[in-house]
């Protein structure tokens, strides 16, 4: 881990079934997660992924990167543009700061209506074979 | 001027909200448990070996979900969080869109675990308008604990708002062009600029930058250049014109730099300049080649074109040593 080391894009197909999916997990009933006539009816083009399920893949993402042992000790997370089915999101990453162990990653998520995500992760990864 | 009295009776109403508990002593519907975090992994495609097996912890980012409500609801909420939403839902703000979430992990949760929260409403904005409607902020902060032990600290942003009437798509209009993927992989904005408002006045100007050529407006009555096009002369009337190519020379005669607020096909801050050219006639456009903090009255520039995706090329001015 080094400031400026960039993570490998990680492009997320945005299903239906993931925005549900996700949606259903996090135990996220409102309509617009799932109903795509209520979503429309409230002004939005189709369901749209919510905030906890990119919170999760935006964790997924820093702990896939730096591997088993690495625990994440903050996430925190702008929304920007809506996540809508048949779009891809592809996360980047830089790391920012490094403390020893922990880093903070500064994220980005980006489909085709612009940035849906951006924020900062902070992780440790505890030294030894990774 | 009577809504803007309206809306600031309001938003002194919700001002009185902030630092009011939202909930007191709520529980977890279901503690930590590894169905819910299975069925999270499954969904969120999340593989990490700590969230499986007999010492499982829960992914961290599953913090909110042990507080949810679900289909019946919430327990533990207190009047003034649904009193609050009540307000902004009779002012017309009942469209609701989570923004922020800012999350602290302070002790793993694990199956078995008994999670009790506190939620505070801290913040309650101003009226703001944004791209899907006008409406306002609200910031609310849970602590969650175990055992009486702080577990984690979760604060969440939403905006209920007013939506904003959609432009409905014509029949047969067509989708905005997409970027290509190549585009969104390297981390940059990928929307695509906002494409000229091409008419009979201006075609010949857009026709010249297509050609790389920038043409500027010659009144053929008086001699004077003119930008942008118009049908006539600004000096004598005349509608007789003809063209002469820029240059490209050229100097900053001002500019402004853009922070705030970020449109998709941009990235903040970047410098909008007033280009003087040696024609005498001035244009906007970007000033490239150069810091936005380093642009200054009287730089020196010289005209290129940028070709911004497949449809659209459009003048700019690069920075020059003289």
């Amino acid at each position: 881990m080094r400031p400026g080391e960039r993570l490998p894009p990680l492009e997320i197909p945005v299903t239906r079934t993931l925005i549900v999916a996700g949606a259903i997990a996090s135990r996220d009933y409102q309509d617009v997660h799932h109903d795509p006539e209520l979503a429309r009816q409230k002004g939005a083009p189709d369901v749209f992924m919510n905030i906890l399920t990119t919170n999760g893949l935006v964790g997924r993402y820093v702990t896939d990167h730096f591997g088993p042992t690495a625990v994440l000790r903050k996430v925190a997370i702008r929304l920007g543009a809506p996540n809508h089915p048949g779009d891809t999101m592809v996360l980047t990453g830089t790391v920012e700061e490094v403390d020893g162990d922990t880093a903070v990653v500064r994220v980005v998520g980006a489909n085709r209506l612009g940035r849906h995500v951006t924020g900062t992760v902070t992780v440790t990864v505890p030294e030894g074979p990774r | 001027m009577r809504d803007e009295q309206r809306y600031d009776e309001l938003g002194a109403r919700l001002k009185e909200f902030e630092g009011r508990p939202a909930a007191v002593s709520g529980v977890g519907k279901d503690p930590v448990n590894a169905p819910m975090i299975r069925h999270w992994c499954e969904a969120l495609g999340d593989t990490h070996p700590a969230y499986t097996g007999p010492d499982a912890v829960a992914p961290p980012t599953m913090l909110q979900v042990w507080t949810m409500g679900g289909l019946s609801g919430h327990r533990g909420r207190t009047g003034a969080y649904d009193a609050l939403l009540g307000l902004l839902d009779a002012a017309g703000c009942t469209a609701v869109v989570a923004t922020d979430c800012e999350q602290e992990y302070l002790r793993p949760l694990r199956p078995g675990d008994e999670v009790g929260f506190d939620t505070v409403i801290e913040e309650v904005s101003g009226r703001k308008t944004t791209k899907l409607g006008t409406g306002y902020f609200v910031t609310t902060r849970t602590d969650l604990r175990v055992g009486g032990e702080p577990a984690g600290i979760h604060r969440f942003r939403i905006l209920k708002y007013a939506p904003a009437p959609r432009k409905a798509r014509l029949p047969g209009q067509s989708q905005e062009p997409r970027p290509s993927r190549e585009a969104l992989r390297s981390g940059e904005p990928r929307a695509l600029r906002p494409r000229p408002v091409i008419n009979w006045d201006n075609a010949g100007f857009w026709q010249g930058v297509a050609e790389h050529r920038l043409l500027i407006q010659r009144c053929t009555g008086c001699g004077t250049p003119r930008h942008p096009w118009l049908p006539g002369c600004n000096a004598c009337g005349s509608p007789r014109w003809d063209t002469v190519e820029a240059s490209g020379e050229g100097t900053v005669y001002s500019y402004v730099v853009l922070h705030h607020p970020p449109f998709p096909a941009f990235d903040p801050p970047y410098a909008v300049g007033l280009i003087e050219l040696a024609e005498g006639v001035r244009m906007v456009s970007n000033v490239v080649g150069v810091p936005y903090d380093k642009v200054r009255i009287g730089l020196p520039v010289r005209l290129e074109f940028r070709r911004c995706d497949e449809e659209l090329t459009i003048p700019v001015f690069r920075a020059v040593e003289r």
